[in-house]
């Protein structure tokens, strides 16, 4: 019996590679309804609320697994600055994790749009219907999505970095 | 070496030894930006983007910040859809169930110029948002001709293109004769505008869905639609040959004045396609024997200014379907609602413009500027 685990637990392993799926799925879905006035549209900006919705409340369960299980800890010899570029980034995905979703049903919100899935569910706007809201809203959920594809990928160049050159067990702790 | 300090040194030698694991890193970061670089269109200068569509329209009609790329001059008005119960056998829609839908809608006439003529702009648009009782929405826009002048967002890029204003202030004749002999389905439309009268007004046109949509009713069963909204009041037409002369703001003058006196109506008729007709092209009308029902009746109650109104601030999306009305394979009709976001974006981020159309206490339209 170890006090220390060496991997992440099954339910945060698993989040994390169904989310990773989503957010990247979501990513492309999102660059691309915004950019095609093809059939493709349509159907895909039906696809991204649902979806946007189902990240924010994984990323919500997510950050609860993590605040029960805590995280195995990264290898002692790591120096420093990678260390807190580790926990930035982490921070950093979390928090456009569940931002993301707000910001986009902020927006929609802002718009006097419905948040309508699928025609028959729907949510409540959670901002007032103000344009110049929702012009800065639209905005940053651009910006910060660009944010977030970066990180995503600096994320996946670190975990290879581990994998691959520093040969050690940080990767081994999240593969599925 | 005096000039390499041993750092550098450590990473190339780092560089030297880790070269193939570093290869892959680097390519496991640039394949997916690639990806990520063609889903945006960033490879691909040819794709039909909004923006492209959007750009042709400001280029078209000149840059009016704060005002709809099209359908530009407007007003809104609020009312609310009597359900008759006929449409619930077409569609689940809550909207066609048995208790009243409020309505937020927009008159508007064509065309990017937010302070032109009315005589100019002879086509008239009617934008609906249905709240259903419960909230459900469904939006609409519609134009008073039941046909498109293109059936493609490609050829309604290059009719912008065609069409645009030249240091004359007119299109270059050629361009635009070019562009009718390569699309015979414009040319139908310019013809059914010649050998069709204009409604007089507003108030006594017919707004049509413009494209098919797809009704699934409790059963699950789906038909192809197309909708229009028919006026009681009768049918008066405009003489064409006296448009210039007309008042600027003649159509919302007759608007305003015709709704003070009471309200407004129109029936819903739904026309049902048979096997066989287009569902997916806009500028081909279906015969006119196809089964039609009339599912409830729209009150037109109240006529206020743009500025005052709660139409200006919405964007009648045409894909903001309630569950029960779904999309036709109508490519005019994705690209409709992926433009008509980009231009709600655009102006979203401009100062809003005072309207052409504002009412005076008495209810009187007077003009801006």
């Amino acid at each position: 019996m170890s006090g220390v685990r060496e991997r992440f637990v099954l339910p945060a392993r698993l989040l994390h590679w169904t989310m990773a799926a989503m957010i990247l799925g979501m990513l492309f879905v999102g660059v691309t309804m915004v950019s095609t006035v093809g059939a493709a549209h349509g159907a895909l900006l039906a696809w991204h609320k649902p979806l946007g919705i189902a990240v924010l409340l994984l990323a919500l369960a997510r950050i609860a697994v993590r605040a029960i299980y805590r995280p195995p800890p990264l290898p002692a010899d790591l120096p420093a600055w990678q260390r807190r570029a580790a926990s930035l980034s982490h921070l950093l995905l979390y928090l456009l994790m569940v931002a993301m979703p707000l910001i986009g049903w902020a927006m929609l919100s802002a718009g006097g749009y419905p948040v309508q899935i699928f025609g028959r569910l729907r949510l409540p706007p959670i901002a007032p219907h103000d344009l110049r809201w929702y012009s800065r809203l639209h905005a940053a959920h651009a910006v910060l999505a660009g944010l977030f594809f970066a990180t995503v990928l600096l994320h996946l160049a670190a975990a290879l970095f581990h994998r691959l050159i520093r040969r050690d067990r940080v990767f081994h702790s999240m593969a599925p | 070496m005096p000039f390499r300090s041993p750092r550098l040194a450590d990473l190339g030698g780092a560089l030297r030894r880790h070269w193939r694991a570093i290869s892959l890193i680097a390519a496991a970061v640039a394949v997916p930006g690639l990806l990520f670089a063609f889903a945006a269109g960033w490879l691909d200068p040819g794709r039909l983007t909004p923006a492209k569509i959007a750009d042709a329209l400001e280029a078209h009609d000149g840059l009016h910040p704060g005002f709809r790329r099209a359908h530009a001059k407007g007003i809104c008005f609020v009312g609310r859809f009597d359900s008759n119960g006929q449409g619930a056998r077409l569609s689940r829609a809550a909207v066609f169930g048995p208790r009243p839908s409020s309505v937020i809608g927009r008159f508007s006439t064509g065309g990017g110029q937010p302070y032109a003529a009315d005589g100019r702009l002879v086509f008239h648009g009617m934008a609906l948002s249905l709240s259903a009782p419960g909230g459900e929405q469904w939006r609409t826009t519609m134009d008073d001709t039941p046909i498109f002048n293109v059936a493609t967002p490609q050829a309604f890029l290059e009719f912008q293109i065609a069409t645009r204003p030249d240091r004359s202030g007119k299109p270059d004749p050629a361009k635009v004769s070019a562009f009718l002999a390569a699309h015979p389905e414009t040319r139908a439309f310019i013809d059914w505008l010649r050998d069709h009268p204009l409604p007089s007004s507003f108030a006594n046109g017919t707004y049509y869905s413009i494209d098919a949509f797809r009704f699934t009713d409790a059963a699950g069963k789906s038909r192809f639609v197309r909708w229009a909204f028919v006026p009681e009041a009768p049918f008066e037409s405009l003489d064409k040959s006296r448009l210039a002369s007309l008042d600027k703001n003649f159509l919302f003058d007759d608007l305003v004045a015709r709704a003070a006196r009471g309200p407004l109506r129109w029936h819903l008729v739904i026309t049902l396609a048979s096997a066989g007709d287009p569902v997916d092209n806009a500028t081909v009308q279906w015969p006119e024997d196809r089964e039609k029902v009339d599912a409830g009746t729209l009150a037109v109650d109240r006529v206020v200014a743009e500025d005052e109104g709660p139409c200006r601030d919405l964007n009648f999306d045409p894909l903001i379907l309630p569950a029960g009305i779904g999309p036709s394979d109508d490519p005019l009709l994705a690209a409709r609602s992926a433009v008509y976001s980009a231009s709600f974006t655009r102006r979203a981020g401009e100062p809003a413009q005072p309207s052409a159309v504002a009412l005076e206490r008495g209810g009187a339209v007077r003009s801006v500027p």
